[in-house]
């Protein structure tokens, strides 16, 4: 199952049951060093466009969104301790949460790879 | 909305591929490609250059013993004791006692300049205006930049530039000349570190700084760099930690008048901070440092007990604390250095205790 990307640059990716979700290389560039993830509790309920988490840079406190409907499965609790994750890996080791899709095929509706990097460069 | 004014140094921020923000009507550096936590270091440890060329310069002219006695009709500090060739940090207060504005002053030769807070620039002329006389009219200087040279190996950089830099001490400035071009530099800053800001003509401000970044030592460093670092040193942030309402006694600057000024009692608002130094003010602004890793920001609640005693009005993670702090408002019986308070940021409860300002010690050269 190929990566999806949303204009508030999460990121989710289908991987068994669940979705890997997490911010993009290039949110992570703009909010510059990540201190804090404030992450959700393992089993909320959260819609599409839900503020789900807050990621803490020096500079300021961001809202993340959820990318899709579903329920929260787990979340990356090596963040806690290592928040940099998020600024080395954030499309890797430094992902966020797993959600339990309600509809699975509403990832598809996201951005591709493809049509997420036009838009950045659209915003830039 | 008019458009964001440029600095002189506005295109070499380009080509070091800073991020350019909307500050204060001025585009400037929130941070260059380092981030603000390597700037931020950088400055504790070697040397940081900032553009602060947004900040206002007013020239106070006429008779600088006269023009001393006329500011102080509006300005806390003691000016009319101020020697040639010093800096003074002072406030511009509002009848009611509270600030207009922060400013540095600084008493040249043949006039006083004022150095304030972008934002507060057209407030700070429009309170001059109306109260000092025709021979003190205020003038808005333009045509300058502002560059702040901060850290630990400041005065060595500098000197490799300006060698007679090396004979200022804390808040003492002088005429120097940068490329046959008229400047002036003082000693002084927003950093907590030595350093010096240099006042020097457009035309001449960018080769100068490109110079100063060819030091090994030196890296540019943007706003978010300057936030956290003030923060750090305790350093209040105009229209954040204080504004109009707030009494310097209240903000911890009941030091910026002096015994002569307090006796003389003939500063604006007066009565209530002198009555607020004597009795303590209802509110104090205290230092935080919150357990954990979580910042609290501005607006976040502190409470004692469960109950509200006040706001955080500035928050952030410290690098060189290495946990986060805050500066807050609070009730002045839950102000003493040591008190448990508690920081409500969003759901979560953050352990915070007041701590003693500045969070890190300052390293002035006095």
């Amino acid at each position: 199952m190929a990566r999806r990307y949303t204009k508030d640059h999460e990121w989710v990716e289908l991987d068994g049951d669940d979705a890997a979700v997490g911010i993009t290389d290039h949110a992570q560039e703009q909010l510059g060093d990540v201190v804090f993830v404030d992450l959700p509790d393992v089993g909320r309920t959260v819609n599409a466009g839900d503020a789900m988490a807050v990621v803490e840079s020096v500079k300021a406190a961001s809202d993340v969104y959820a990318p899709i409907a579903g329920e929260v499965t787990a979340i990356n609790e090596s963040l806690a301790d290592a928040p940099g994750l998020v600024n080395e890996a954030a499309e890797g080791a430094g992902w966020f949460v797993r959600i339990k899709p309600s509809t699975p095929a509403e990832i598809d509706s996201l951005l591709d790879a493809a049509a997420y990097a036009a838009f950045v460069a659209d915003q830039s | 909305m008019t458009e964001p004014r440029h600095t002189a140094l506005y295109e070499w921020h380009r080509e070091q591929g800073a991020r350019l923000v909307p500050f204060a009507g001025w585009l400037l550096p929130l941070q260059y490609p380092a981030g603000i936590m390597a700037e931020h270091r950088a400055c504790r440890e070697r040397c940081v250059l900032f553009d602060v060329s947004h900040m206002g310069t007013v020239l106070v002219p006429g008779d600088p013993q006269d023009a001393a006695c006329a500011l102080e009709d509006l300005i806390s500090g003691d000016l009319q004791q101020q020697r040639v060739g010093t800096a003074k940090y002072t406030l511009l207060l509002n009848d009611a006692g509270g600030i207009t504005d922060d400013l540095m002053a600084l008493r040249h030769e043949e006039a006083w300049y004022l150095v304030v807070n972008a934002a507060r620039t057209a407030a700070d002329l429009a309170a001059l205006e109306a109260a000092l006389p025709e021979a003190h009219r205020p003038v808005l200087v333009e045509g300058k930049s502002l560059i702040a040279l901060q850290g630990p190996a400041a005065a060595e950089v500098l000197a490799e530039q300006l060698p007679e830099a090396l004979e200022l001490r804390f808040l003492e400035s002088r005429e120097v000349f940068i490329d046959g071009q008229r400047a002036r530099v003082a000693r002084l800053g927003y950093t907590g570190e030595d350093g010096f800001e240099i006042a020097l003509p457009d035309g001449v401000a960018r080769e100068f700084a490109a110079r100063l970044c060819a030091d090994g030592r030196v890296q540019p460093a943007g706003l978010g760099a300057r936030d956290s670092l003030r923060l750090e040193a305790g350093l209040c942030l105009y229209g954040q930690d204080i504004d109009e309402t707030t009494s310097p006694i209240a903000a911890g600057l009941g030091w910026t008048i002096n015994k002569r000024r307090r006796e003389a009692a003939d500063f604006p608002g007066a009565a209530r901070i002198l009555r607020e130094r004597a009795d303590g003010p209802e509110r104090r602004l205290v230092g935080l440092t919150l357990d954990g890793r979580l910042p609290a920001r501005s607006g976040a609640e502190v409470l004692a007990d469960g109950t509200t005693v006040g706001r955080v009005t500035s928050g952030g993670f410290a690098p060189t604390v290495g946990a986060p702090i805050a500066l807050a408002h609070v009730d002045a019986t839950v102000a003493e250095v040591g008190t448990a308070l508690v920081c409500r940021v969003r759901s979560h409860d953050v352990d915070a205790t007041v701590t003693a300002l500045p969070f890190v010690p300052n390293r002035y050269h006095r």
